[in-house]
């Protein structure tokens, strides 16, 4: 993961190191610091727990996508280095899910949906918190990612997982699990919070100043993320059933079982389903079993395509969350142009 | 849920507050590790710790966390802050993760609790990712609590670290202390004038302001430490002191870790 993040870092400084020698190195290192310390802040959320947020939200709106990187992996890289609270040998993919991949999304959600929107509407603050969400939740899917493949990659030959233990189908929704619903909110709170705070207070630091102009179309932003849709199927591609993803039917026939023990170093496959597994199996269907809708044969060519499908949806909820907004900024705030 | 979320977040702050003033007096204590040179360690316990993390063999990964041990009771560093600090904090953590893989990892049923099996596949996958946190935690802790801040920061010039980014390091972590400071105080202060209990919409919106608040007092302290640096000479150059020299016991450390690595690599595979 150190190997994944080198090169974003690398980029963020040659973009920064320009202004580095300016006002840029004391405001970054305060910034990262000031990321530190509201980590620590407990914030009591609906419903009665507390969370912690990263930060990463309003960073990236306040400084843009590489110097939030920047801030957020030396906010990080303190974190594990001087107070150990993360590993060191973790620190690369931390800061690659949560610092680099969290800034960009932070980024371009709060600058999709607030697209053309009046420096007073309410649409910005909806884009600080969704740009907080949706980043959390990325870093958190790509977390549970890492996770998730690991069992597939390094495990023994007695099919004992060396590292984490867990396939995507549990590593995904154990770990989306908290993040959607308190993480994610923890987070999306404090960058609506900040960004109201902000925008009253400190008008020019979140780009709404009078004199700081409304930003027209991105068209980029969009080839961009049209890009990372249609690269989101490469870390999938995997041929045959995951290892620890088979379904009871892959039990019960002897071809499927020979698949089950090759895949497992050799490990026999008992005769018949874990009676967990069958049990499990008629828990739930999902709207796209075995993540392959039935018309298409291939595994993988399934797998790639509902990835797609599910990055495709969110991106469609964006761009219909905009519309909707731009039409009631309209509506509401007739002497604006967008 | 009442005003506790406050107190909570001020104890947070004396926690690590205090862990600051902890590791540099353990730093400056006359001991085995602190005795040797930053680059050596720096790269020595790296070393160790990639080779835990790379170790696929169950007995590597506890004779790593047991030298792990060793180093520690010959720098003296108090065990039971270790444990405190380090160990159960690493253990909750990775069991919580590891529990479930009791039953959950496919493989050969070896005892039975209510419907639930646990496999040995899944037995040994948790006791492998619990030592070989354990292991690493314990060895890069043994580190930052040996090694004073900065001199850790001028040693990582040695992994080619840029010298901007230490000089960022370095800068962050002044301020992390300083700002930590800030606002404990104004919670504190806020803390002090409060009767009653303030209901969750309530508390949500005084964490948030503080953190505007705070957010405000960064930048323009972001401000003054650009005008002070200017009024200092600051030409946009970084430029590090290291006047670190190698002595007799460095040279032996540096065998000494070779040694450890090359053995634990090989064993452990």
């Amino acid at each position: 993961m150190y190997a994944a993040s080198a090169p974003c870092w690398w980029m963020a400084l040659r973009r920064t190191r320009r202004k580095l020698f300016g006002r840029t190195l004391p405001l970054l290192s305060l910034f990262a610091a000031f990321s530190f310390v509201t980590m620590m802040f407990n914030l009591p959320l609906p419903g009665g727990t507390t969370g912690h947020a990263v930060g990463v939200g309003i960073a990236a709106i306040v400084l843009g996508p590489w110097a939030s990187m920047l801030a957020i992996s030396l906010a990080l890289a303190i974190q594990a280095l001087f107070f150990g609270d993360g590993g060191i040998t973790t620190l690369g993919a931390n800061c690659f899910n949560m610092a680099i991949a969290g800034s960009f999304a932070a980024w371009a959600i709060y600058r999709l949906v607030s697209l053309g929107a009046a420096a007073e509407s309410r649409r910005r603050v909806v884009a600080a918190a969704l740009a907080g969400y949706g980043a959390i939740n990325l870093s958190a899917l790509l977390a549970a990612i890492e996770f998730g493949i690991q069992p597939m990659l390094f495990h023994n030959a007695n099919g004992v997982p060396l590292y984490a233990p867990y396939s995507l189908g549990v590593a995904i929704p154990a770990m989306m699990a908290g993040h959607l619903t308190i993480a994610g909110v923890a987070e999306a709170v404090m960058s609506a919070g900040l960004f109201t705070y902000l925008r009253r207070n400190e008008p020019a630091l979140v780009g709404v100043s009078p004199q700081a102009q409304l930003e027209s179309a991105p068209r980029s932003l969009w080839g961009a993320l049209a890009a990372v849709l249609l690269l989101t199927p490469l870390g999938i591609l995997a041929s045959g059933a995951a290892w620890g993803e088979w379904a009871p039917k892959d039990f019960a026939s002897a071809a499927g079982r020979a698949q089950i023990a090759a895949a497992s170093g050799n490990a026999a496959a008992p005769q018949a389903a874990p009676s967990g597994l069958a049990r499990l199996a008629n828990l739930w269907t999902a709207p796209l079993p075995d993540y392959a809708p039935h018309f298409v044969k291939s595994t993988a060519f399934g797998y790639m395509l509902s990835a797609m499908f599910g990055v495709g949806l969110i991106l469609m909820a964006a761009w219909l969350a905009q519309k909707w907004f731009v039409r009631e900024d309209r509506s509401s705030e007739p002497g604006d142009t967008p | 849920m009442s005003s506790n979320v406050l107190s909570k977040t001020v104890r947070g702050f004396s926690r690590a507050l205090g862990r600051t003033l902890i590791s540099e007096q353990s730093a400056h204590e006359r001991g085995l590790l602190q005795a040797l040179d930053p680059r050596v360690k720096l790269v020595g316990m790296l070393a160790m710790v990639t080779t835990a993390a790379l170790a696929r063999r169950l007995p590597v990964m506890l004779a790593l966390f047991a030298l792990g041990v060793v180093l520690a009771v010959a720098s003296r560093l108090s065990l039971l802050a270790m444990a405190k600090r380090v160990w159960l904090v690493a253990f909750a953590f990775t069991a919580m993760i590891a529990f479930p893989a009791l039953f959950l990892t496919p493989g050969v049923a070896v005892y039975r609790i209510g419907g639930l099996a646990v496999t040995a596949q899944g037995a040994r996958s948790a006791l492998l990712l619990i030592t070989r946190v354990e292991a690493a935690v314990t060895l890069s802790t043994l580190l930052v609590l040996t090694t004073p801040w900065m001199h850790l920061l001028k040693a990582l010039r040695t992994l080619l670290v840029p010298v901007e980014v230490i000089a960022l390091l370095a800068m962050t972590h002044r301020y992390v202390v300083l700002l930590t400071e800030t606002a404990n105080a104004m919670f504190e202060s806020r803390q002090s004038r409060m009767v009653g209990r303030l209901n969750g919409h309530e508390q949500r919106r005084l964490m948030v302001n503080t953190g505007g608040v705070l957010m405000s007092k960064t930048l323009e302290l972001g401000n003054e430490v650009f005008l002070a640096m200017q009024a200092r000479g600051f030409r946009g150059e970084v430029r590090l002191l290291t006047n670190f020299r190698l002595r007799g016991w460095d040279y032996v450390a540096m065998m000494g870790f070779a040694a450890l690595v090359v053995t634990a690599a090989v064993a452990g595979r």
